[in-house]
């Protein structure tokens, strides 16, 4: 048992509102440079939908992420010696179309215009060319577009779904989606790792952080292609490779990452979890459905004593470990069993999290009472109000958002992992609903629950934990000890003030 | 010091004192300037022609002139025999056009298409005409003074060597044809350029990628000790 220690966050889709606050954040602190305008490191899709990069889940022409076959785990991308032969043209590298070409509006133009009859408008220029252009395309282009046949009907993750429930997913007053944000998953069978020919990626052992060595990135940018989440960005200004660093700067004096401190919906959690290294490759080499099981199993239960001896013997310290023990995405992933990583079929073993959110029941209900008895216009639902959440609970299975879609998105397709947390969730909704209707907890309630296999404690501290976080019980953040590792630079006082991702030259290219 | 003594007696000595000091400096002191400069995420089609054709076509060129720099011997007895040395001689030519093609449509596409000439600078240009004004007198060396195959180990190995073991003869020069002349001033040039442009990235071929474990994890309080 090899113990390492992992920061990882948690989003919580029942409660994201799709605002993009993350996003801007994120842009603001790190990619609001020349070369970086289309990158966002941070971005929120509409789900279902097309995704930024359009369509990157479509892995047959973007090649990311790994392939087990007889007993192998292979990149998709290329074999080594592939990769050298590709220096000079990497057929799977998505172009600057893929993702949209990044413009801006000429404001000037408002102050500058001749006087005359109109009200002078700023016109959008290209933010690579200069150009005047007409924007086609963005990185939320089909934000909110449920079910439009040119974005959400190109969904991937909709393979596998019945064709009548596909259908109505397209259906005038049956359009359904949810918000998806999605950053680096800093894996721990990292694809863009493996693939870069230089050796210039490489994961930190003490957090988990993917990073680019940028003194070491020759553009031969097969990180871009492998990465099946399409989270490594080529920056075409200073010819090299960028990507999300979980605002490691921040995480190492003490403070969430910029897109989870800046959450709206407080969707995002930050923690630590312990796994075992030894494991990974058995992890990543089992059939799909098991994929997210054999995750689960290398992440490590941090009470237990032998994994702490185990990890004191790897010189992780005590604070480490109690963040660990506090740990909100322990808490949703491993114990309550409520988060799933994203695409666990990649194989890249993603380590951001996921719960997936709930979706209205009594609408498809009463639509397919409405078909049953023949009528037209509405149709309700004849049941008590009171009695209304116990079928919504039986009848989980046939949420507007499709169980399959979910489990295409969050568990390789394994609908029998996602209904389990969504039943819980319900569950502790119920409960809570009973509470405030009926003054207390109720027999109902408490069947519904053990239906769900909770506890009222386990039922209890997961309500605290969605709905009332405090922002330390959010993000538990483990003492980095930046102090310890300063030796790292030969003369702190010669860095000083260079914390944080900016160019210690001007970003020239070519010079 | 006559015109000759300078261009091939002189300048040689500058173009490698630049190409490998000032390369040296770059990569132990601005590592983070040196990058292929790729393009093809603002432009694919014809960087998919034009890349691949270029590199290709001069790395095995290149690969021929260094073999007939350091076993001269081993190529007259390969020529020996007339079939063996037209094959060499076409399949040279061969390669020397499709890199002066690919050579070409690569300028084109840095001029014409917007994006690229955008993220262009005069040093990408430069080290595109160096290696087309390279490829083109090549090409003709090749296709009006045959075989160069014949006649490279009898004077440009004892020239070249000549100026690598400091004992410069640039008077072995000096009778060539003017194409001939060029190919060769274009080459000290291009070393001289070498360092100052993203021409480096030929030194950062990842040969090693073929040994290396798939993943790397650094643990950054270890290396600090």
């Amino acid at each position: 048992m090899k113990v390492r220690t992992h920061m990882s966050m948690l989003f919580h889709l029942d409660k994201c509102i799709g605002c993009h606050t993350c996003s801007i954040a994120c842009k603001n602190l790190w990619t609001d440079r020349k070369g970086a305008e289309y990158m966002w490191w941070n971005n929120v899709e509409t789900r279902p939908g097309a995704g930024y990069p359009t369509g990157w889940e479509d892995q047959d022409r973007f090649k990311g992420g790994w392939e087990y076959k007889d007993g192998h785990l292979d990149l998709r991308l290329h074999s080594r010696t592939q990769g050298l032969f590709r220096l000079f043209f990497n057929p799977a590298l998505p172009s600057i179309d893929d993702y949209y070409d990044p413009y801006t509006f000429r404001y000037s133009d408002l102050f500058t215009s001749p006087e005359g009859e109109d009200q002078p408008t700023a016109v959008p220029v290209s933010m690579i060319t200069g150009e005047v252009m007409t924007p086609t395309s963005g990185p939320n282009w089909d934000d909110d577009l449920g079910g439009s046949p040119l974005y959400a009907q190109n969904d991937p993750n909709l393979k596998g779904l019945d064709p009548e429930v596909r259908a109505q997913l397209s259906e005038i007053e049956g359009v359904v989606f949810q918000y998806l944000p999605r950053i680096c998953n800093h894996c721990l069978n990292p694809g863009c790792v493996a693939a870069c020919p230089t050796g210039a990626i490489y994961k930190r052992a003490e957090d988990g952080v993917v990073l680019v060595n940028e003194n070491k990135c020759k553009a031969w940018r097969m990180c871009v292609a492998a990465c099946p989440y399409k989270k490594v960005y080529y920056n075409w200004a200073t010819g090299k490779s960028e990507k999300c660093i979980l605002c490691f700067p921040r995480l190492e004096t003490g403070q969430a990452p910029a897109c989870a401190h800046s959450c709206v919906g407080r969707i995002r959690y930050m923690g630590v979890l312990l796994y075992d290294a030894d494991r990974i490759p058995e992890a990543a080499m089992v059939p799909d459905d098991q994929l997210v099981e054999s995750q689960l199993g290398i992440i490590l239960d941090p009470f237990d004593p032998e994994v702490i001896a185990a990890a004191k013997a790897e010189g992780i310290d005590d604070g480490w470990i109690k963040a660990a023990q506090n740990s909100p995405i322990y808490k949703f992933v491993k114990v309550w069993r409520l988060a799933f990583p994203l695409h666990p079929e990649y194989r890249t073993l993603a380590m951001m999290f996921y719960v997936p959110p709930l979706s209205p029941v009594v609408s498809t209900l009463e639509k397919a009472l409405r078909a049953s008895q023949g009528k037209e216009g509405l149709v309700r639902l004849d049941i008590p109000e009171t009695d209304l959440d116990f079928e919504v609970y039986e009848s989980l299975e046939r949420a507007r958002m499709p169980v399959k879609y979910l489990a295409n998105l969050f568990t390789a397709g394994n609908e029998s992992l996602v209904v389990p947390a969504l039943k819980k969730m319900l569950a502790v909704r119920i409960l809570k609903r009973q509470e405030s209707l009926e003054g207390g907890v109720t027999e109902k309630a408490l069947r519904v629950l053990q239906d769900a296999g909770l506890t009222l404690e386990e039922a209890e501290a997961i309500y605290r934990l969605t709905t009332l976080p405090t922002l330390e019980e959010r993000f538990v953040l483990p003492p980095y000890h930046r102090e310890m590792a300063a030796e790292v630079w030969k003369d702190p006082l010669a860095h000083k003030g260079e914390t944080g991702f900016g160019y210690i030259q001007p970003p020239l290219r070519g010079e | 010091m006559n015109w000759n003594t300078l261009l091939f007696g002189v300048f040689p000595y500058i173009a490698l004192t630049l190409a490998v000091v000032v390369t040296a400096y770059r990569m132990a002191y601005r590592p983070f300037s040196v990058s292929a400069q790729s393009s093809q995420l603002l432009e694919q089609k014809r960087l998919f022609y034009g890349s691949i054709a270029m590199h290709w076509g001069l790395v095995l060129v290149l690969l021929g002139h260094l073999l007939a720099l350091l076993i001269p011997k081993g190529l007259l007895l390969w020529n020996a025999v007339p079939l063996r040395l037209y094959l060499l001689e076409i399949t040279g030519l061969g390669l020397g056009l499709w890199a002066l093609v690919g050579t070409w449509v690569l300028l084109t596409r840095r001029l014409s298409v917007a994006r690229v000439r955008a993220a262009s600078t005069s040093m990408d240009y430069l080290v595109l005409v160096v290696i087309l004004v390279s490829a083109l007198s090549g090409v003709l060396t090749a296709l009006l003074y045959r075989f160069g195959s014949y006649w490279f180990p009898a004077v440009m190995t004892p020239y070249l060597w000549s100026i690598f073991t400091l004992q410069p003869r640039p008077e072995l020069i000096a009778d060539l044809p003017f194409w001939t002349q060029l190919h060769v001033f274009n080459f000290w040039v291009f070393l001289a350029v070498f360092p100052f442009s993203r021409l480096v990235h030929i030194i950062t071929v990842p040969l090693g990628y073929v040994l290396r474990p798939w993943q790397i994890v650094i643990w950054v309080r270890k290396l600090a000790r």
